[in-house]
């Protein structure tokens, strides 16, 4: 009653006393396509997986380095990266594709369209519309007089204002939506044909110039705060293709005593202070199972913020084992970031699988194990 | 810095131990919280502090140290008419650290290793200079010596200092490793620092590795066995062996090592389990978590 009372003495001068303190992170929260997370108001993004971002505790954190192990074929690691990058299109973030075997045009031709009026927001509006429909049915509200004259809320709001999307992977990416945004693009066989060769820092040649690339795309678009005129700002997606392959001169997939096996780990340590100083994050694949010394990878562990292992089931002896027969693969967190704070969100499931369907990519607890969770 | 922590170890800000090495250890597990810990215990303590931060920024470590902070003011807001009643040491108890605060009056020597690695990557030759701390990854070489020289000049006691021991920090050596450092060049770093800071200028180190029982990397593990031989105190933090788990996230290994090797006095062991909160980190016996009891 009290409150009523003074709710209705409310002038428009806001002479109450409450007065609601502004968050310091409302002011990054503009950027499109992230949202501050609720534990220590680090900025998150969606990694294009909704699941996903479940399982990592909200999202992929700004300035930070998700490192997917790829599984035997490639093809699912190849869907995560592709999710990633079509997240960034439908936000309006900018991208920036390296690989070393495809041509970064074509892989952004072949990215999932986005589901922007899909089954799943259907049944959300179903439910909503039926509230409105009440609310409209009611000619004066007799108990919330107060809110009578509040202008309606909008039902559908616009697709990217969402964090995370859904996408059909049996069509691919309308042109005119990647024609809206800015990218960037490196393909290690014409950046090698183009300059001479240049060593610096005793690293494979092909990561010296990639890691000179994203520098120069931070300081030039103003990624690292250089423009402070500039008033919108954005993310950068960076995307990296099969990172630690042969492709990209690197041996230690080849062979059990590389020739240098500190390139890659280098790599990843410069790499870390790019992202660290600037509004990106990035998503690299690397084909783990080639690797043949491991202590490689538990160096890379080390050296990157949220590891995740796909290892599917296609050719091995689960795929026909029961337990297994809804899902086609296994995933394995490894580890999850503590940012400014020193806890993590992270699940308490561990015993991860993922499905995959036209329009779905969920992944669940096993049937097996004794907790059931879905993450949709 | 943790009550329960101090209280486990017998330690306290007020008489902060000398010429010790402490070496951090964790495995299958995150122990980056007992490098929080050590550095808000010894900028409480007033000793000068030399931060080697190699994998994470510095305003991650300023939020934590805060945050750490905010804790213990909650506490005393609670009480404020006994706070004229308790004695002086519980009232400096609340003061909390700043990072930021700390930097500014020379109290913290802060090395960002991420960039300092950007400067010798992507800065020019002529402003770089011989004297980054990180000038090791531009060359073929693993000479850690210019780091050396860093850590020595910064907690170096110039005149007008009132601050106690000087204490060196390290998260974490692990990362050397992987920039190309050879693990010989790692212990003679450590060796070296030992020399300046423990013995010469009577402080302490505290250093933070990542070890793994099965692991492959074999240079890692002889840099983490050397360090545990040598050192006075070791904080192991280990994943539980039986998996993920709500209410306690993993146990801690006290090992203090007898303090003359002459007389071979046992090592102490002390095992507890301990869980992390947003603020705080509560420890307990084995079995004896707070959900269970």
């Amino acid at each position: 009653m009290a409150a009523l009372a003074t709710g209705g003495a409310t002038p428009s001068d806001g002479a109450t006393s409450f007065q609601r303190k502004v968050p310091a992170s409302s002011r990054l929260a503009a950027i499109a396509g992230t949202r501050p997370s609720v534990r220590h108001g680090q900025l998150l993004l969606s990694s294009g997986l909704p699941s996903l971002d479940c399982v990592l505790g909200g999202g992929l954190a700004v300035g930070t380095l998700l490192l997917i192990e790829e599984d035997k074929y490639g093809i699912y690691s190849n869907l995560l990266f592709k999710y990633f990058l079509a997240e960034g299109i439908v936000c309006g973030h900018n991208l920036f594709v390296a690989s070393a075997k495809e041509d970064p045009a074509d892989i952004l031709k072949e990215l999932p369209a986005p589901l922007f009026d899909d089954v799943h927001k259907n049944q959300v509006d179903e439910k909503e519309t039926a509230i409105k429909s009440k609310q409209e049915s009611q000619e004066s509200m007799k108990i919330a007089w107060r809110y009578q004259n509040l202008p309606k809320m909008e039902v559908s709001p616009a697709a990217s204002a969402r964090f995370g999307h859904y996408y059909d992977v049996s069509k691919t990416v309308s042109p005119e939506l990647l024609k809206s945004i800015k990218w960037h693009r490196f393909f290690l066989p014409e950046e090698m044909s183009l300059h001479p060769e240049i060593k610096t820092c005793n690293m494979t040649c092909g990561y010296t110039r990639l890691l000179q690339s994203i520098q120069r795309i931070i300081y030039q678009e103003g990624f690292d705060g250089s423009y402070p005129q500039k008033k919108q700002k954005n993310i950068l997606r960076i995307g990296i293709q099969s990172l630690g392959s042969v492709l990209w001169g690197d041996d230690i997939c080849c062979t059990d005593n590389p020739e240098d096996i500190f390139s890659l780990t280098k790599f990843l340590y410069v790499l870390r202070g790019l992202l660290r100083m600037s509004l990106s994050a990035c998503i690299i694949t690397v084909p783990a199972h080639l690797i043949q010394n491991k202590a490689i990878m538990e160096r890379v562990t080390n050296l990157s913020d949220t590891v995740v292992g796909l290892e599917s089931f296609i050719g091995s002896e689960r795929e026909t084992n029961p337990l297994y027969k809804d899902y086609q693969g296994l995933i394995h967190v490894h580890q999850i970031p503590r940012l400014n704070s020193l806890i993590c969100d992270v699940s308490g499931t561990k015993d991860l699988a993922f499905r995959l369907k036209r329009k779905q990519f969920t992944i669940e607890t096993r049937a097996g194990s004794s907790q059931c969770d879905t993450f949709i | 810095m943790f009550a329960e922590l101090n209280e486990l170890l017998n330690a306290s800000p007020e008489r902060p131990e000398q010429g010790k090495l402490t070496l951090l250890r964790d495995t299958k597990t995150d122990g980056s919280f007992l490098v929080h810990h050590f550095l808000s215990f010894y900028l409480k303590a007033g000793c000068k502090v030399c931060f080697v931060a190699l994998l994470q920024s510095f305003s991650h470590y300023n939020i934590i140290a805060q945050k750490l902070k905010l804790h213990k003011l909650n506490v005393c807001l609670w009480i404020p008419s006994l706070l004229g009643l308790l004695p002086r040491g519980f009232q400096q108890f609340s003061q909390g650290v700043s990072l930021t605060a700390a930097k500014e009056r020379g109290q913290l020597v802060f090395l960002e290793g991420l960039k300092s690695c950007f400067d010798v990557f992507f800065g020019e030759e002529q402003h770089v200079g011989q004297t980054n701390p990180l000038q090791f990854v531009s060359k073929d070489g693993s000479n850690l010596k210019t780091m050396y020289e860093f850590v020595r000049t910064s907690l170096m006691a110039s005149g007008s200092d009132s601050w106690k021991c000087p204490v060196l920090l390290v998260d974490d050596l692990s990362v050397l490793l992987s920039l190309g450092v050879r693990p010989v060049d790692v212990l003679d770093f450590i060796h070296y620092c030992r020399v300046a800071v423990c013995s010469q200028l009577k402080g302490n180190i505290v250093v933070l590795v990542h070890s793994n029982d099965d692991s492959e990397d074999e240079e890692n593990e002889l840099v983490v066995n050397s360090l545990c031989h040598q050192s006075n105190l070791i904080l192991w933090a280990e994943g539980l062996a039986t998996g993920f788990c709500k209410d306690v996230h993993g146990q801690l290994k006290i090992i203090q090592k007898g303090s003359s090797e002459l007389k071979a006095e046992k090592n102490l062991l002390r095992i507890y389990q301990y869980k992390i909160q947003d603020k705080n980190v509560t420890f307990f016996a084995r079995g004896m978590s707070a959900a269970v009891l």
